[in-house]
């Protein structure tokens, strides 16, 4: 396993020093740059000033070596500031992951514990009236745009019925654990119902998968009740599709729900790397970015380490065959 | 279940949505009341990015820092220059202005401001002239990078009189002689150390930025109290202000970027209203005002937003006025507002407002005239027809033009699809290639690169002289590192000499004709097409009184310690 997680740990460097070239260079040929934002802010920018101004930014030099020396001071824990907040770029970047984290994280493991039971039932009764339902509501799930689902929340539980806040992330001047657990209540749900419905699908597919193999028959045939086979048989041969689907989910955790958070004026990482791309944000942008390429290579590596665990033909030595 | 039953269940479940609504909507009313005696929550759509008073321009950080900091001059709501944070405004009349020469013999002017009697910063000490003179130095430096620089250099000297009197020495005689607008004062006692430390990163490391609550920063009406960014910004009333005390104890500004979600935050009652801009847009304040307009005052101030198309004058096509004033005459402007806005907006006949007094309506107007639009381009010797688009009789050049504006701009997409058809309809072809913001403004326009039409707006001020946007040394160059602001490259002599004449003539009755003149030219040469002139919406809550809309930039929250609650 040793050898296994540290050739996964240099393929992972790999990744991520290709990943930063390409997005520094992708965000590098995007047209304008800081001072031709300050020029369109700024109508008395002299050329001189602007030119003044690229060179003090480093803005005149070839895109490979301004792109070198971010590396160069980034190896040396240097990330630099935010453009657009004035602060060094983790000062922003830390506390917007953990909102994320704590938003999508939640949502994430109320959808996979809506979408377990219901896609086995819905697995179970193939075809029932109650099967035919909840494909009906993953479809909407799926189908509904997360905006409008966020927008008719609010409508119901806080203009109508005034139960929940409309949006953000505390009522200023509160701030406690009840205040701000009241506030993630509808982004939570936003979130869940958008992607409960994908997720059940996949474990109603995965569970019927295996209850047409010939060890359930084997299994039924021999006594064993229809629940304690589904339990003990079925459903952990079925959670290895599923573990792929959300260990790439986990991954895009840290991308952010950009709608979500912008409907809730919730602060997260979705918002944070569209404005800092936006607004030309450098700095932000990139570490945000490769942040986010890490959390995908480690939701990758979760997922192969739970592979192993629950299929035990699955190991990390090399054996032939 | 019988229809009976069905019937009975529906009308419960009726009654209780109604209930459950009124009750909701009794306990949002109860509570926005309860919080509305201290606090008043404004909802707008936009963060400001810092609070930096001098770096960067945003009307949302403008909105914040009204609130806790005052300019020099500003502009009134009849959009005359005032004195906000000075004993008065000068002038050559009232002797506080004096014509000399500069030390290389050239016109200047010495205009002197007094600091108002016990103005304080919020930790008590008191604003003087070392504060005055630090942030010239500040913003005039080499490594400045506060906004309007050019401002600061034209102040070439400040005479510090006594600590409240100073006199700035300006290189040149402008009609704007007395206006320090941009010069916004710092504290000294606690900004210059950081400044003199390290000049380029005092940006990120400004107070305003590391400790924006520190009351030393602040010498307003209210003070910043809590921050958090991209989320809200809490002021508290200044103890230390030195004017009329404001009646709420604290202003709670949030920003809540998307506009559907913002109007629902108010009808919630999470917030108690919403500020003109950025806030919602007038399509939304129109729906709202039709199915809210008794539980709000909603307000549609006529404002500075000129929208229009820029056209580019390197484009054999569109060099020729002809064709420029054709399109002109192939839109239809006032149905489109009527239709669009329901008259809320004014159609703009050049690039001045309707409501400034230097407005003249006396110049080339363009009614919806299509056959006067055929005529021209005919012409213009666009008379061969194929397949309903003209091409030039002679050279075959077919008459199809790039039109560009910032995609997912619901408004500015709507007015292009009406646009287009009646060009269409004249037979002129646009072919529509929009782009995200990002791309339109960060190298579309100031590039130069779009070869047709660019539709959008330029954020004007009072009797603002378009040096920038219309005067020929302002085509943004590779030459000149693609500054200034006339991205249709237009040229034209009267134009450059009247915006020449408008910057040094003192006197307004005599600047009044030349604005007149201005506009005609720009009118006939058409550098630009106008559209029409945006109107902010207010959405107040009934109670809430003294909130008076300006239409300028420097808005509603110069006077908020005049807000109150009605009958307080």
């Amino acid at each position: 396993m040793g050898r296994f997680l540290m050739i996964r740990l240099v393929q992972g460097l790999a990744v991520l020093a290709a990943m930063s070239f390409l997005i520094y260079g992708l965000i590098g040929l995007m047209p304008g740059d800081p001072i031709d934002e300050m020029i369109a802010a700024n109508p008395h920018l002299t050329s001189a000033d602007a030119q003044a101004l690229r060179a003090r930014y480093g803005l005149d030099l070839p895109i490979t070596e301004r792109y070198w020396n971010w590396v160069t001071a980034a190896l040396t824990g240097d990330l630099g500031y935010s453009r657009v907040h004035s602060v060094p770029v983790l000062e922003v970047l830390w506390p917007r992951l953990v909102n994320t984290l704590i938003l999508v994280g939640s949502s994430l493991a109320f959808a996979v514990l809506l979408a377990i039971p219901i896609g086995v039932y819905a697995a179970t009764h193939p075809y029932s009236r109650t099967d035919t339902a909840v494909n009906l509501l993953c479809f909407a799930g799926i189908s509904i745009p997360p905006f409008w689902l966020a927008l008719m929340l609010i409508i119901l539980f806080a203009v109508l019925l005034g139960w929940l806040p409309a949006g953000g992330m505390l009522t200023v001047g509160d701030g406690s654990l009840a205040d701000r657990l009241r506030h993630m209540v509808l982004p939570v749900a936003t979130l869940t119902l958008v992607t409960v419905g994908d997720y059940t699908r996949h474990v109603r597919a995965a569970v019927q998968e295996q209850l047409r193999q010939d060890y359930v028959r084997t299994a039924r045939a021999k006594g064993l009740k229809k629940s304690t086979m589904v339990r003990r048989h079925a459903l952990p041969n079925a959670l290895i599709p599923v573990i792929t689907v959300v260990a790439l989910g986990f991954g895009t955790i840290f991308s952010g729900a950009l709608i979500t958070e912008t409907m809730f004026a919730y602060l997260g990482t979705g918002k944070l790397i569209y404005d800092s791309i936006i607004g030309n944000d450098f700095n932000m942008a990139m570490v945000a970015l490769l942040f986010v390429t890490l959390m995908v290579l480690v939701g990758n590596l979760l997922a192969d380490v739970l592979y192993v665990a629950l299929d035990p033909r699955i190991t990390f030595s090399k054996r032939s065959v | 279940m019988s229809i009976r039953h069905q019937g009975a269940r529906m009308t419960m479940l009726h009654s209780t949505r109604l209930i459950g609504a009124a009750l909701g909507a009794l306990m949002a009313t109860g509570l926005a009341a309860a919080q509305a005696q201290e606090t008043l929550t404004i909802g707008m759509s936009q963060f400001a990015p810092t609070l930096h008073p001098n770096i960067e321009s945003a009307s949302a950080k403008t909105f914040v820092i009204d609130m806790a900091h005052r300019r020099f001059t500003s502009f009134d709501v009849d959009w005359q220059p005032v004195c906000l944070f000075c004993t008065e405004l000068p002038s050559l009349e009232n002797g506080l202005a004096v014509l000399e020469t500069t030390p290389e013999g050239e016109d200047g002017i010495a205009v002197t401001f007094t600091i108002p009697e016990g103005a304080t910063w919020g930790d008590g000490t008191p604003v003087t002239t070392d504060d005055v003179m630090f942030t010239w130095e500040a913003g005039r430096a080499e490594q400045s990078q506060f906004g309007n620089l050019q401002m600061y250099r034209e102040i070439y000297d400040i005479t510090v009189v006594d600590d409240r009197t100073f006199t700035v020495h300006r290189d040149r005689v402008t009609y704007r002689y007395n206006m320090i607008t941009d010069l916004r004062v710092l504290p000294a006692h606690l900004e210059r150390p950081i400044w003199e430390d390290e000049p380029f990163e005092y940006p990120n490391r400004t107070l305003y930025v590391t400790d924006p609550t520190n009351p030393g920063l602040w010498f307003g009406p209210y003070r910043v109290t809590e921050v958090e960014s991209g989320a809200y910004v809490v002021l508290e009333q200044n103890e230390t202000w030195f004017g009329e005390a404001p009646h709420f104890d604290r202003i709670v500004v949030r920003t809540i970027e998307n506009t559907a979600a913002l109007e629902a935050n108010l009808l919630s009652g999470s917030i108690d209203m919403i500020q003109g801009s950025p806030g919602i847009t007038i399509d939304q304040g129109l729906a709202l005002a039709e199915r809210h307009g008794d539980d709000y005052n909603i307000i549609f101030q006529d404002g500075l937003i000129y929208e229009h198309i820029d056209v580019n004058h390197d484009n054999p096509l569109l060099a020729d006025v002809r064709v420029r004033q054709a399109l002109m005459y192939a839109i239809d402007r006032d149905t489109m507002v009527d239709q669009l806005f329901q008259g809320r907006q004014r159609v703009a006949t050049a690039n001045v407002s309707p409501l400034d007094w230097i407005y003249t309506d006396d110049v080339p107007q363009y009614p919806y005239d299509p056959a006067r639009a055929v005529a021209l381009l005919e012409e213009a010797g666009f008379t061969d027809i194929r397949n309903g688009v003209r091409h030039h009789a002679e050279t075959g050049e077919r008459l199809s033009l790039e039109f560009v504006t910032t995609a997912g701009n619901r408004t500015r997409e709507l007015v292009q699809q009406v646009l287009q058809a009646g060009w269409t309809d004249v037979g002129v072809e646009t072919v529509v290639s929009n782009e995200p913001a990002r791309m339109f403004f960060g190298g579309t326009l100031s590039r130069r690169e779009f070869t047709g039409l660019a539709m959008f707006a330029w954020i004007t001020s009072p009797e603002n002289v378009p040096r920038t946007t219309v005067h020929s040394e302002g085509i943004p160059t590779a030459e000149n590192g693609w500054a200034g602001q006339n991205y249709p490259g237009f040229r034209n002599d009267r134009a450059d000499e009247l915006i020449d004449l408008l910057e040094t003539t003192l006197d307004p009755a005599e600047r009044e004709p030349l604005w007149h003149d201005f506009q005609r030219v720009y009118a006939e040469q058409l550098p630009a097409l106008p559209l029409y002139y945006r109107a902010d919406t207010y959405v107040l809550p009934p109670w809430l009184g003294g909130v008076v809309p300006t239409g300028h930039q420097y808005g509603i929250a110069q006077s908020v310690e005049y807000w109150h609650r009605a009958g307080s």
